[in-house]
């Protein structure tokens, strides 16, 4: 199929809809509005529902029971909109249901600002609802990737029967990139026959429920929960790693970050530096497996964030003390420019030699 | 080798952000990588509009047009205040000399004035201003060819208001002839 040139939220509903997804439930937020609004447009030609929530909680709640009952279904929103479905999603996690919930981040904490953020790192990686759960987090850097991985993210949704969440930031749903709907590969998943469909008299029923009042029985819930989770982070790391050999500094970020942060690095090589760039997929789990790719000349990592630094905590984790963490950003909803991260670097190399 | 960064401007109506995504479609029939990104905010009509765009050869890194812009379109002064200090040394600078009736403050940018709206009224419709400071844009600079912006236009035209063609190719070709008579 052609390109065509779409708007990064727009595209995501497109891919929802191609990726078999026929429920939305939301409330408008900005920057993500054009998610629901294309949604409103196209899924009822799709044969599917779209439904303007009374609030955001109410919509994540619709979600849980449309996915309940076996549907493929999407939910979108923004920072403070996303804080509020907490609860259902850590409900949704509880029940082990499948669905897609979408994140465009903006600035905060409380209802912080309408520009572009990072600063939902914390709540995407370790939740903000109650309890042990994890989502399969996923960041993509263009809109191609952002239509590429919410395809993905409803058959790796089905597959662990987990929700997944899909960040970006105000820029890349805002801005406009050409996209390719490619077909998605026929998948093996496994039927739903946990979904409440009816039992037509001829199985006892199924039922969704995130209550045990039986502790013992809930604790074997969270060892089964826990061995899932340990599953997904043996096979669902993803990054994307550049130049990584000969690196004296290697550049971590994700999303729209990453992508500046690439052209700082671009110019400084060019400068006869040595830099390298390791991009994060997957937030959670957090690719540990790429830093294990990284090269012995490389002395420093720089985590480069639209917030005050909040991945840098699990950088540290997985340096384990080799290397030293530094650390540039802008937060509040400024992006932050090629030229801050490179005095950043060049201050760091300095420092080093 | 196509390497264009260019900042578009002006306020809500001017067709500011149409301009900038005829641009960027026009890059994509080419095949050339592009992107498009917008400012957003608490915008009213009337307020301030400008969006980045980059039509090059090399696939794009960052998408934002901030302080490495090679080219800017400004249609009114509050958008040259503020946009002027972007332009890398020896950009191209295209002013709407209609709306704003200052000169550029920089003299290591290359200045070009466009009566658009001028001559968008002379010709019957003062919306097509934008395409006047495109066709002055694509003479410019060469990012894309004439016939890339006629064909994204004429998608976004559709059937229905097909028979505009012809006044924005007219605009078009205007826009393109004030920056020949100034380079001369």
């Amino acid at each position: 199929m052609a390109k065509v040139l779409m708007k990064g939220n727009e595209a995501i509903g497109e891919a929802a809809i191609r990726a078999g997804c026929r429920y939305f439930f939301g409330y408008p937020i900005t920057p993500q509005s054009e998610l629901p609004e294309y949604m409103s447009l196209h899924l009822p030609k799709a044969g599917g529902v779209f439904l303007q929530a009374e609030s955001e909680i109410a919509a994540i709640n619709m979600v849980y029971g449309a996915s309940g009952s076996g549907a493929r279904v999407m939910t979108g929103s923004s920072t403070p909109g996303i804080a509020l479905k907490q609860e259902g999603i850590s409900y949704i996690a509880g029940a082990q249901l499948p669905c897609v919930i979408v994140n465009m981040m903006r600035g905060g904490p409380g209802l912080g600002s309408i520009q572009p953020a990072q600063s939902d790192y914390n709540q995407s990686t370790r939740g903000g609802g109650g309890g042990d759960y994890r989502l399969l987090a996923y960041a993509p850097a263009s809109v191609q990737e952002m239509v590429d991985y919410v395809q993905l993210a409803f058959d790796k949704a089905d597959e662990y029967r987990n929700p997944v969440l899909v960040v970006g930031d105000g820029v890349i749903g805002q801005m406009m990139e050409p996209v390719e709907f490619r077909a998605t590969a026929a998948s093996d998943l496994p039927p739903k026959d946990w979904a409440t469909t009816g039992t037509g008299g001829k199985r006892p029923p199924n039922i969704i429920n995130s209550l045990y009042l039986d502790a013992e029985e809930l604790e074997r819930h969270n060892i089964h929960l826990a061995e899932k989770y340990n599953r997904i982070k043996e096979n669902e790391q993803r990054w994307e790693s550049v130049g990584l050999e000969g690196a004296e500094l290697v550049i971590v970020a994700y999303g729209t970050t990453a992508r500046i942060a690439k052209s700082a690095m671009e110019n400084l090589n060019r400068q006869g530096k040595k830099i390298g760039l390791l991009r994060l997929i997957t937030l959670w789990p957090f690719p540990e497996k790429g830093f294990a790719e990284l090269d012995e000349a490389t002395k420093d990592l720089l985590v480069v964030e639209m917030s005050m630094g909040q991945m840098v905590d699990d950088v540290r984790i997985v340096n384990e003390g080799k290397r030293g963490v530094h650390f540039v950003g802008r937060s509040g909803g400024v992006i932050p420019s090629t030229a801050l991260v490179e005095e950043k670097i060049l201050e760091i190399l300095e420092r080093s030699e | 080798m196509v390497n264009e960064r260019t900042i578009l401007a002006g306020f809500g109506g001017q067709g500011v952000m149409l301009m900038g995504q005829l641009l960027t479609q026009a890059g994509m029939i080419e095949g050339k990588e592009v992107s498009w990104l917008p400012s957003y905010g608490p915008e009213m009509r009337g307020g301030t509009a400008n969006c980045g765009v980059i039509v090059q050869t090399e696939p794009i890194s960052s998408p934002v047009v901030e302080g490495n812009a090679t080219s800017e379109i400004m249609m009114n002064t509050p958008s040259l205040d503020k946009f002027e200090k972007d332009l890398v040394p020896g950009g191209k600078l295209l002013i709407n000399s209609s709306l704003i009736s200052k000169k550029a403050s920089r003299d290591d940018v290359e200045a070009y004035y466009i009566p658009s709206s001028d001559i968008a009224n002379e010709l019957g419709d003062t919306r097509i201003a934008n395409m006047v400071m495109l066709g002055a844009f694509v003479e410019l600079t060469g990012a894309v060819e004439p016939e890339s912006i006629f064909q994204a236009l004429e998608s976004r035209l559709g059937l229905a208001r097909a028979h505009l063609m012809d006044i924005n190719k007219q605009a078009f070709a205007r826009g393109a002839a004030c920056v020949k008579e100034q380079r001369n």
